[in-house]
């Protein structure tokens, strides 16, 4: 009961994040603001028992892409630009799709249902064997690194590319070509 | 910037950040943590300290070279317990085949691959901080 309610309060205040932000024109108080739905996020996630996920979130959210979306600002202006056109068309796609949305959530099993399928699955296998056959009681570690090894890779690889993308976009050319 | 204040509570801090980085990386197995994490706050403490000494200061103590290094090392160092596996008769990321003991073989495979992680990780955080950070300062400014 305790837990729904902070849980609750955190989500009441990620929303009232998210107003702030559509209506900040300001970009730096923007990036401010993103800075600190991360770390409620992350409150979230630990408040949720998921602490792997947490510490991600509040490295990566808050602080990781903070520091990126200030670098990025340095080079743009900071005040955003008044829209081109009104907000009665993309407002009505918005609420459509959260419509849809919020009626596909309905088809969902209700949270932390263990008798849902994705719980019946392999995870009692995975929580039976995995100190046994992996010796690491962390079972998110057993999981991700052995159980879903192939997946991890998979995941590193993202990263890899992610990191060689933006390196053949950003990276200064050694040699000025001739003419240019 | 040339806050003392800063640059003495970052002198301080610093060094914990990274320690604490190692320990979430070899804790992983016990705690919540892993290859992930570790890379991101040993990045973010690379960042933190070059936005105290700046960003020249940064390059010069992580150079990009080691930082282009760490981005393929770590995909590499995955890549190559898999292989591991294989020659040494199981399949491809079998880590049971690692050691004579298959527990023992887990948890050297899961050690490896997580290094792995972070290695990459934290070269592509850095990478990209870096390319970011350091756009703008001696290019004209776009019109």
């Amino acid at each position: 009961m305790i837990d729904a309610l902070i849980v609750a309060a955190l989500l009441a205040m990620m929303a009232a994040i998210a107003v702030a932000i559509v209506r900040q024109r300001n970009l730096f108080g923007v990036i401010v603001l993103f800075g600190a739905y991360s770390f409620i996020m992350a409150t979230t996630l630990a408040a949720l028992d998921a602490p792997d996920v947490a510490m991600t979130e509040a490295a990566v959210g808050a602080g990781i892409s903070t520091v990126l979306m200030l670098g990025a600002l340095h080079l743009v202006k900071t005040m955003e630009a008044k829209p081109a056109e009104g907000a009665i068309g993309p407002l009505v796609v918005v609420i459509l799709v959260g419509v849809l949305v919020a009626y596909g959530t309905l088809g969902l099993p209700s949270f932390s249902d263990p008798q849902s399928p994705i719980h019946r699955h392999v995870a009692p296998r995975y929580l039976e064997e995995g100190l046994k056959e992996t010796g690491v009681p962390n079972i998110v570690t057993a999981v991700l690194a052995s159980y879903r090894g192939y997946d991890t890779l998979g995941e590193t690889t993202v990263v890899f590319t992610a990191g060689i993308g933006v390196i053949a976009l950003l990276r200064r050319r050694r040699r000025q070509e001739p003419g240019k | 910037m040339n806050d003392i204040v800063l640059r003495v509570v970052g002198k301080l801090l610093i060094p914990f950040a990274v320690l604490f980085a190692l320990y979430v990386q070899f804790h992983g197995d016990f705690g919540p943590g892993g290859g992930f994490q570790a890379g991101v706050i040993v990045a973010a403490a690379v960042v933190f300290y070059a936005l105290i000494y700046g960003l020249a200061e940064a390059r010069r103590v992580v150079p990009d070279r080691v930082v282009e290094a760490m981005v393929a090392l770590g995909v590499l160092l995955y890549a190559g317990v898999g292989v591991a596996g294989i020659v040494l008769g199981g399949n491809y990321l079998d880590y049971f085949v690692l050691h004579a003991n298959p527990v023992e073989g887990q948890h050297r495979g899961i050690f490896w691959v997580e290094a792995g992680v972070a290695i990459t990780v934290s070269g592509v955080m850095l990478k990209i901080f870096y390319l970011f950070a350091g756009r703008g300062r001696d290019e004209p400014p776009v019109p």
